[in-house]
């Protein structure tokens, strides 16, 4: 048991914070410090400046840009990131799709759609949930039926975050409506510029607009962008549901924004009450912390540790547990979320109540709570 | 950066488990000896001894055996695991302590290797009726004749002080000159023994005009070595809660897997297996904070620990009331008696945690530094 890092482990994760603090663009951090909305523009951006320098997907196999780290220096690489405002690389490409073409696509497939994905040329959307599908995902009804070479897509899937920015995205379709709901779904990249694919916003209670429905109307898809077996897209999706979980708890991004309402609420820190809040939400923080760097440590051949699942769990929650705080400290001020950007009310405070209701999402997606409780209790219980 | 064990760790786990499976396997032959004098079992302490165990954390000088806090942990974990009653966070991590850090080389010598040897037992005096986990005496006052000093006050409750052989006692010196630290024999003493919460043993401590002896240079101020003990006795009373904890989340699970209502196992209700979930994640939080506490002690620093020993404090203390509380709550009826390791876990939990430091403690000391830093650094 030691507690530091060792001087190569240090000496990378100094390296990395010199990288993000002095190459990314200092706005774009302020933006992402400050939690104020980020244009699909500056998104590029930052991931096209980590991609140049071999820090957007770490991850994948060397061959696609891939850097055969340790888990511990990704975890490093990822808690420098949130901690110095970059934004997380797309997690759509660099976490979801990128993986699942790399280990299940055709060869033409990876040429084809890797590099572009590492670098944001491709935005890709997930296609996954729909208004019948949700936890229960497998119970999915948008359909693809064989025309010649090419398949026919109709139905409709829901939530589908920034859709509004995608160039293509990766559905679940069920291929063979006859069998077990897991044993008839197929995995296909539908280019969205594609005759029948509408994108319809969704206005959520914060006011803003981060997800879709998007449509599919008798949409043709060429065959060669099926990824891996007909009918084995159970498997995959499986695989990729497994990689998101991973990231999903932002430990260093709910650390800096703590951080950043202590500084910005100052004037409040005199209330023992709002110290003690504070002060039990950076414990807490620290255990969620090492918590994560227990679970790196010990995860072996990139399988996910079942209690990657704490890491989510604890990880929303506390992640939503600061939204609360800042939202609670704002006050009346809270109440000015819709006014112009001539309002004489702080920025945070205004920012507090749509962030609160934004962040309600966390506990939802990923694998909901509960869903994550029934792993918890199932396979680590054996319940 | 490393949280597992090395060989010789595991194999101190392994021996400690497996001399203390002997011993408290049964949960009936914990409940016979707690209840029996002296409270503790006697020749398994002899065995400690013999193992080195009670001699872990002193110097080799001082009839020790120099190990490192994590070893240290290690058996405090166990002894959590079974509820050993046996006296070894107050006798051999707090008194012992206390004397490691602030005796003469001929008093750590005598004392220690009496200690490490289990011919004597030593309590920490440290705690005046009502008072609450502060360096300060106010229970105690220190007098001087000469070379001679006597203390006269009450301490309430010495934990283990009903077979303590000495007392290391925290007394006010004379002329508001701070802290000192003591040792007393134990027939110079009047105290009354009675058992805890948990059914282990404390005792009601007066001293008149008792002959005590000064640790250390006499007359100096010693609250920051109290302190530190204090920090240190902490941090090793969570490691003892951990094992607590473990031992309550896998019995539950089991439980639930295993008791039959309207025809199923408990474990076919999806709200008792939640509840089972939200233990497991309060477990494994706490496990990372006792880690993480019992690695930092080893920087040396006392800044650090006291930190250390109140972030661990806080969390440890919410796991346990959490588990503590949950456990019993899932077990139903069962968990109520004092025949069964559950329920007398929880009280175990409740001992350790007003012993050593609440949550509500721990959180208001923590308060009060929210200011000194930008954020909380988990890897130093």
């Amino acid at each position: 048991m030691q507690l530091e890092l060792t001087a190569e482990d240090s000496a990378f994760q100094m390296k990395m914070r010199e990288f993000f603090t002095t190459e990314v663009p200092q706005e774009i951090r302020d933006t992402v410090l400050q939690g104020r909305h980020l244009s699909r523009e500056t998104i590029v951006e930052s991931q096209q400046v980590l991609n140049a320098a071999g820090l957007a997907v770490p991850h994948w196999p060397t061959e696609w840009g891939g850097q055969d780290w340790s888990d511990l220096r990704r975890h490093l690489w990822h808690e420098e990131m949130q901690r110095a405002g970059v934004p997380i690389p797309l997690a759509f490409n660099t976490s979801m799709i990128g993986p699942v073409i790399a280990q299940f696509g055709t060869d033409e497939q990876k040429e084809r759609f890797l590099p572009r994905t590492a670098n944001l040329d491709i935005w890709w959307s997930q296609g996954f949930s729909e208004p019948d599908a949700g936890s229960d995902l497998a119970s999915l009804r948008t359909t693809a039926v064989r025309d010649g070479d090419d398949w026919i897509v109709n139905g409709q899937k829901s939530w589908t975050t920034l859709g509004q920015y995608g160039d293509w995205i990766f559905t679940l379709v069920r291929t063979d409506p006859e069998v077990k709901k897991q044993a008839g779904i197929s995995m296909l990249l539908i280019d969205m510029t594609t005759p029948g694919v509408e994108v319809r916003p969704i206005e959520l209670i914060d006011g803003g607009h981060e997800v879709n429905e998007v449509w599919f109307s008798d949409v043709r898809v060429p065959g060669d962008l099926l990824v891996g077996e007909l009918n084995g897209g159970w498997t995959i999706a499986k695989f990729l549901l497994g990689n998101e979980r991973v990231g999903v708890a932002p430990v260093g991004a709910t650390k800096r924004a703590l951080s950043t309402l202590k500084a910005d609420a100052a004037h409040l820190m005199d209330d023992p009450l709002v110290r003690a809040r504070v002060a039990e939400l950076e414990n807490d923080l620290l255990a969620l912390e090492l918590t994560a760097l227990r679970v790196v440590a010990h995860s072996a051949g990139g399988e996910p540790h079942p209690a990657s699942s704490v890491l989510k769990l604890r990880g929303t929650e506390l992640q939503q547990a600061v939204t609360e705080l800042a939202l609670d400290l704002a006050g009346p001020a809270a109440l000015g979320s819709r006014a112009g950007d001539d309002s004489p009310l702080d920025g945070w405070a205004r920012r507090s109540a749509p962030t609160y209701l934004n962040f309600r999402k966390a506990s939802i997606y990923g694998g909901s709570n509960e869903i994550q409780r029934q792993i918890i209790s199932r396979t680590i219980l054996g319940l | 950066m490393d949280f597992t064990y090395d060989d010789e760790q595991v194999a101190l786990r392994e021996a400690v488990r497996g001399l203390l499976s002997t011993t408290y396997g049964d949960f009936e032959a914990r409940r016979r000896t707690a209840a029996a004098d002296p409270g503790f079992d006697q020749s398994l302490w002899s065995r400690l001894a013999e193992m080195g165990v009670l001699g872990l954390p002193f110097g080799e000088d001082d009839g020790g055996v120099g190990a490192g806090p994590v070893e240290i942990g290690i058996v405090c974990q166990e002894l959590g695991r079974v509820l050993a009653p046996e006296p070894y966070l107050a006798c051999i991590v707090h008194a012992g302590g206390l004397v490691a850090a602030t005796g003469t080389p001929e008093q750590r010598a005598d004392l220690l290797g009496r200690v490490a040897s289990g011919e004597i037992v030593l309590a920490a005096a440290d705690t005046s009726p009502g008072g609450r986990w502060s360096a300060d005496a106010d229970g105690v006052r220190a007098a001087r004749d000469g070379d001679s000093w006597t203390l006269t006050g009450v301490c309430d409750p010495v934990v283990a002080g009903e077979s303590a052989h000495y007392f290391v006692v925290t007394a006010a010196l004379p002329d508001d000159a701070g802290t000192g630290l003591f040792v007393v024999a134990a027939d110079d003493v009047g105290r009354t023994g009675y058992a805890t919460a948990d059914l282990t043993r404390a005792a009601s401590v007066r001293f008149d005009a008792s002959t005590a002896t000064p640790l250390g240079e006499p007359g100096r101020d010693l609250r920051a070595s109290i302190a530190t003990i204090s920090d240190l006795t902490r941090i090793f009373g969570a490691n003892q809660a951990l094992g607590v904890m473990q031992s309550q989340v896998r019995a539950t699970t089991d439980y639930l897997k295993s008791r039959k209502q309207f025809g199923v196992t408990l474990s076919t209700f999806q709200a008792l297996n939640f509840r089972a979930a939200d233990m497991y994640v309060s477990l494994e939080l706490a496990h990372s904070m006792v880690d993480w506490a019992t690695m930092t002690i080893a920087s040396g620093d006392r800044d650090l620990v006291t930190d250390a020993a109140d972030r661990v404090g806080l969390a440890t203390s919410r796991a346990g009331r959490h588990i503590g509380e949950e456990a019993i709550q899932l077990h139903g009826g069962i968990g109520m008696t004092a025949e069964y390791a559950v329920g007398v876990g929880t009280a175990h939990l409740t001992v350790l945690d007003q012993w050593l430091g609440n949550a509500g403690h721990h959180l208001s000391r923590l308060s009060q530094r929210v200011g000194d830093h930008e954020m909380v650094e988990a890897l130093g």
